[in-house]
């Protein structure tokens, strides 16, 4: 099962997390299986997009990989492989080194994920502090580097000033500056440019893919923006109602989906020939986490669900080379294919 | 003036807010300035921009929620709003010696009967319907306001047709908002907007906030609202490939000015003002090879802040061609052919 | 295959990895509509006021405060019925005073009360609390002083709700120059030392008010100083709740909701009256819930300061401020009003935060 190479090797996945469950407790009582069996592996020097609606757990699963959870969630099943070591097996202290030095994470809010009553010298210097053993002043001429890195001019002015002096996509370059001081194997960018405009959100994206280039990092993008998956990605997970429907490579998902949801995902928005043709939406309501169906989570809402979609959840398939799909309408042409 | 080809007519709308600079004194935030726009019954015109280019406060000014600093606005041939300011043919405005302006009369009519023909509908779908009403009487206020419906029967009717409109359930009609997913909350809000009858309803962002899979049902039901009533839209929104597909003709503003208006094909094949290409190019297009092959012009920097304005052209601290006349005067707003209209000093 | 036409490898056929055979073609005929329904069904219709109800019943702590405030409640109504003692009047047996009934522990009987049902073999009501030092029974004082602080805190509450609401919303509609003095009116009594002013007011208002209330019966039999409390109370303890209202509507302006009644023609009044305040109640409400056991305890410590309610009418800081001279012998005097000025603030405060929890719309999803 475990394709990771032991012995004088590099493993061949950096990351992978094998059938991950998170679990968060409702205040009624209840609970919300936010994440219900993800799988996948990340190759190191990739770009890997997770992408999915609100409340399809794209950003649980990112946050589960970190470790960084609300208080009412928890992993509550499976394995998260760092280098082929189980990370969900670690104790705080060593989460605490592989957060920021093996992997980070920058947030979709640049507003709120800056300390407004600290420096960013100051802050993007503690980052550094922390995880290595440089000194104050190789800190800061750490800091300033970084900051030079994501395309900051003046950056020794700059570290004096305060995250409420810069504009929206300057502090989202500087909490990328932040996330890489540390030169992390993986970054996880949970909608890095939702909160940016678009003239910004370019910018940003453009940074990511040269500092990708630079430094090597596999980044795993968290997003529901079908057009910012594909410029950047490599490789793509779409997620609904807590699963994986598919995952492969960029070309596949966009030219030739096998999941019934990402063919009507991609139905749903007007793109370049089909510009002024009629948009064929995905009908009924979202998903309703509290309450998943039986079968398949997508089959209220699916235009061919067939009898098995509504009792028996569908199994993971192989329908090309790096291409996975979890849908009954392959193996119903599989069926009649015979 | 007035001409019954336009359903809307704005011209050199100004909306200036007070913004408090200490000891007292008040600098004015120019969050429109000289806006002039026109739409024809039935149309839609899609409004672009980035946060805080002023495109949300056009709507609102449009109806009258924010008190106008300047300008005209006609609807339907009849003059609601003036305020007296007089322009030459080159849009420059006339003064006197003193360099005061010119005053004409002015005008400021009672809203209430607009009311009835401008309705509007709102970006967020969590904040915009009071969570204490059940959706009836969310959807009936206007018919009360309005006093359109005789008795408690024909207003419940009413109400149930607006919402089998909408395409809602009517036996959900006692339930209250937060019972509903974002989508059919949008479509609340989209009843109540149509219960008077509108010709013309400005949307507000209506599909921002609302997930890839709904947003394309609720651009569908904007569409055939239109084709089955004939309303006109002004579509605000941020998300170019939406407003590339619903609207007739796209504007586009930059700053509170705005920088180009044309045919939505027009404007996506040919755009003339550098702003408009790199909007247009920095947009992701949700197509892998598309993307690899196309090379974005990324725009350096960020946009000024509102209160320091830059002078002449609000684009020109980001403009590859600015040159000095760019910084003199803002350039005047201008057809280039075909209804083509750009604010752009460059041939 | 269906995978090989797209020019896809095939590493694995599909019939590897999965047993095709297991699946009956009926598995494959499509779903009808009613069948992909049954799997979206919308839950059953909430307002949010039953909502909130339902949530306010989970919360264990709130629900147990509700139901000792009910029994408080029920007590100081009903128990000084059954009890043939009066909270001024002292014991007498036989129609006479009975001087050793004072300082009695709980449920003893005096001598004299001892010897009276010896001779008569009639039971006398027992004194659960015992006696106090002037020869009262204890519990009905301490029932009586209940019922006097939680009446203060309660209509001092109300007051307080109808003043800070009424100048709260017309500082908030108003705005502007009206708001700007109103809020720094509101600034200036705050800025006052409450203690001090209290005391000043307490004083002041019981001398004005005696000549005021004494033609009327219902006035009268209240109390001057219980008045004057309410008073002092309301005048001190509106400022924050017009505050608080004033912020509520200001915050309550800024939603969408309010934007689109504009749009669509409502009058002022209406938004006010449909949109704003049913918004900003539940808010009130809770803090109304919260300044009843403050003003319970400010009842108690002026009392125990001596310029509360007057003698003989006791009140629950009055008690524990008589008990206060006899403190090493009889400390249980002190303990019993303690116990309850500190049960019902509790109470209070638990079903203040639960109610909270459960109605302010900030703290929910």
């Amino acid at each position: 099962m475990s394709e990771t190479v032991k012995n004088n090797q590099e493993p061949k996945y950096i990351l992978e997390v094998r059938d991950l469950h998170t679990t968060f407790s409702t205040d009624q009582g209840g609970q919300v299986n936010a994440v219900n069996g993800v799988s996948f592996a990340l190759e190191p020097g990739k770009i890997l997009g997770i992408v999915g609606e609100s409340g399809s757990g794209k950003s649980v699963t990112a946050y589960s990989i970190m470790d960084i959870l609300s208080d009412n969630g928890s992993i509550t099943g499976g394995q998260v492989l760092y280098k082929g070591e189980d990370i969900t097996q670690w104790d705080q202290k060593k989460m605490q080194h592989f957060r920021g030095k093996c992997c980070s994470i920058i947030f979709q809010d640049p507003m709120t994920s800056l300390n407004p009553v600290f420096t960013i010298g100051n802050q993007l210097m503690e980052a550094i502090l922390l995880h290595t053993d440089r000194n104050k002043a190789e800190a800061k001429a750490r800091a300033i580097e970084m900051l030079q890195l994501v395309g900051i001019n003046e950056p020794e002015k700059r570290i004096k000033q305060y995250p409420y002096e810069l504009s929206g996509g300057m502090r989202q370059r500087v909490m990328i500056a932040m996330a890489l001081a540390c030169e992390p194997d993986i970054l996880i960018a949970d909608e890095p440019t939702t909160a940016l405009d678009v003239t910004i959100q370019a910018q940003i994206l453009e940074l990511m893919q040269d500092l990708q280039k630079k430094l090597g990092m596999a980044i795993i993008i968290v997003t529901h923006d079908l057009g910012v998956i594909a410029s950047m990605c490599d490789e793509i997970i779409v997620m609904y109602g807590g699963r994986v429907c598919e995952r492969g490579t960029a070309d596949d998902i966009f030219y030739n989906p096998a999941h019934e949801y990402t063919k009507g995902l991609l139905r749903s928005i007007p793109s370049g020939s089909r510009m002024k043709e009629r948009l064929v939406p995905i009908g009924g309501t979202p998903i309703n986490m509290l309450d998943l169906p039986a079968g398949c989570a997508f089959c209220p809402r699916c235009d061919s669900a067939m009898k098995i979609c509504l009792r028996e959840q569908p199994q993971e398939i192989q329908v090309g080379e790096n291409h996975y799909a979890s849908c009954w309408m392959n193996i119903k042409k599989a069926k009649e294919g015979k | 003036m007035a001409n019954n080809e336009y359903l809307v007519q704005v011209e050199h709308l100004k909306e200036y807010f007070p913004v408090r600079a200490g000891f007292g004194r008040t600098i004015p935030l120019k969050a429109v300035d000289n806006v002039s726009f026109s739409i024809r019954p039935g149309e839609t015109l899609g409004l672009v921009g980035e946060s805080g280019c002023g495109k949300t406060t056009v709507g609102r000014t449009l109806l009258q929620l924010y008190k106008p600093t300047g300008g005209r606005i006609i609807f339907d041939g009849q003059v609601i709003y003036d305020s007296g300011e007089q322009y030459d043919e080159n849009g420059r405005l006339k003064v006197d010696a003193n360099g005061k302006p010119i005053l004409g009369k002015k005008v400021q009519a009672d809203m209430l009967p607009y009311r009835k023909q401008m309705q509007m509908v709102f970006q967020d779908p969590y904040s915009s319907l009071n969570p204490r009403m059940t959706v009836e009487d969310i959807i009936g206020e206007p018919l009360d306001v309005h006093k359109l419906c005789k008795n408690k029967k024909e207003r419940r009717e009413r109400v149930m047709e607006l919402m089998e409109l909408v395409g809602l359930n009517a036996e959900h009609a006692m339930r209250y908002p937060h019972e509903f997913s974002g989508g059919q909350r949008q479509r609340i809000g989209i009843a109540r907007a149509l219960a008077v009858n509108p010709k013309f309803i400005v949307c507000d962002e209506p599909v921002s906030a609302l997930d890839v899979s709904i947003q394309a049902q609720v651009v569908n039901m904007f569409e055939d609202l239109q084709k089955k009533l004939g309303v006109a839209y002004l579509f605000i929104a941020h998300d170019l490939l939406v407003v590339h597909h619903i609207s007739d003709r796209i504007a586009v503003m930059y700053l509170g000015k705005m920088m180009e208006l044309a045919d939505a094909d027009e404007l996506n094949d040919n755009p003339i003002h550098p702003y408009t290409q790199s909007l247009l190019s920095a947009v992701p297009i949700p197509d892998p090879k598309t993307a690899r092959a196309s090379q974005r012009i990324v725009l350096e920097g960020d946009v000024p802040s509102p209160l320091h304005m830059p002078s002449g052209c609000p684009f020109r601290t980001r403009c590859r061609y600015a040159t000095e006349q760019c910084a003199k005067e803002m350039p005047p707003f201008t057809d280039r052919g075909n209804g083509h209209f750009v604010a752009c000093w460059n041939k | 295959m269906t995978y090989a036409e797209n020019g896809m490898p095939q590493k694995n056929p599909l019939s590897a990895q999965i047993d095709l055979s297991k699946f009956s073609t009926v598995d494959f005929t499509p779903a009808t509509e009613e069948e992909k329904k049954q799997q979206e069904v919308m839950g059953e219709s909430v307002s949010f006021f039953k909502d909130g109800c339902r949530r306010l019943m989970k919360n264990k702590l709130a629900v147990g405060s509700l139901i000792v405030l009910v029994l408080l409640v029920l007590t100081i109504i009903f128990v000084p019925m059954f009890v043939p003692y009066g909270y001024e009047e002292i014991i007498q047996v036989d129609g006479r005073r009975d001087k050793t009934a004072a300082n009695l522990t709980p449920f003893q009987w005096s001598e004299r009360e001892s010897q009276y049902m010896e001779e008569t073999g009639e039971k006398l009501f027992p004194h659960i609390l015992g006696t106090d030092n002037m020869g009262r029974d204890y519990f009905i004082r301490v029932v009586y002083g209940t019922r006097v602080s939680l009446a203060v805190g309660l209509v001092a509450s109300v007051m307080v709700l109808i003043i800070g609401l009424l100048y709260g919303s017309i500082a908030a509609w108003c705005g502007g120059t009206v708001d700007l003095i109103m809020m720094r009116l509101v600034d200036i009594i705050y800025s006052l030392p409450d203690t001090l002013l209290i005391i000043l007011l307490s004083v002041v208002l019981q001398e004005t008010l005696d000549p005021l209330i004494s033609g009327v019966s219902f006035l009268k039999d209240l109390g001057t100083n219980m008045i004057a409390l309410f008073i002092v109370f309301a005048l001190l303890y509106w400022v924050s709740m017009a505050r608080l209202v004033r912020g509520q509507i200001l915050t309550i302006k800024q939603n969408e909701y309010v934007l689109a009644a504009r749009t669509i023609g409502t009058p002022s009044g209406r938004i006010l009256r449909k949109h704003i305040l049913p918004n900003c109640l539940s808010v009130i409400f809770i803090s109304v819930a919260l300044q009843i056991p403050s003003a319970i305890f400010t009842e108690s410590y002026l009392s125990f300061l001596g310029i509360g309610v007057k003698v003989p009418m006791p009140s629950l800081g009055s008690l524990a401020n008589e008990a206060r001279d006899g403190l090493s012998s009889y400390p249980l005097k002190l303990v019993f009003p303690a116990v309850v000025i500190c049960l019902i603030v509790l109470a209070f405060n638990l079903l203040g935060d639960g109610l909270r929890d459960a109605f302010d719309p900030k703290l929910k999803r």
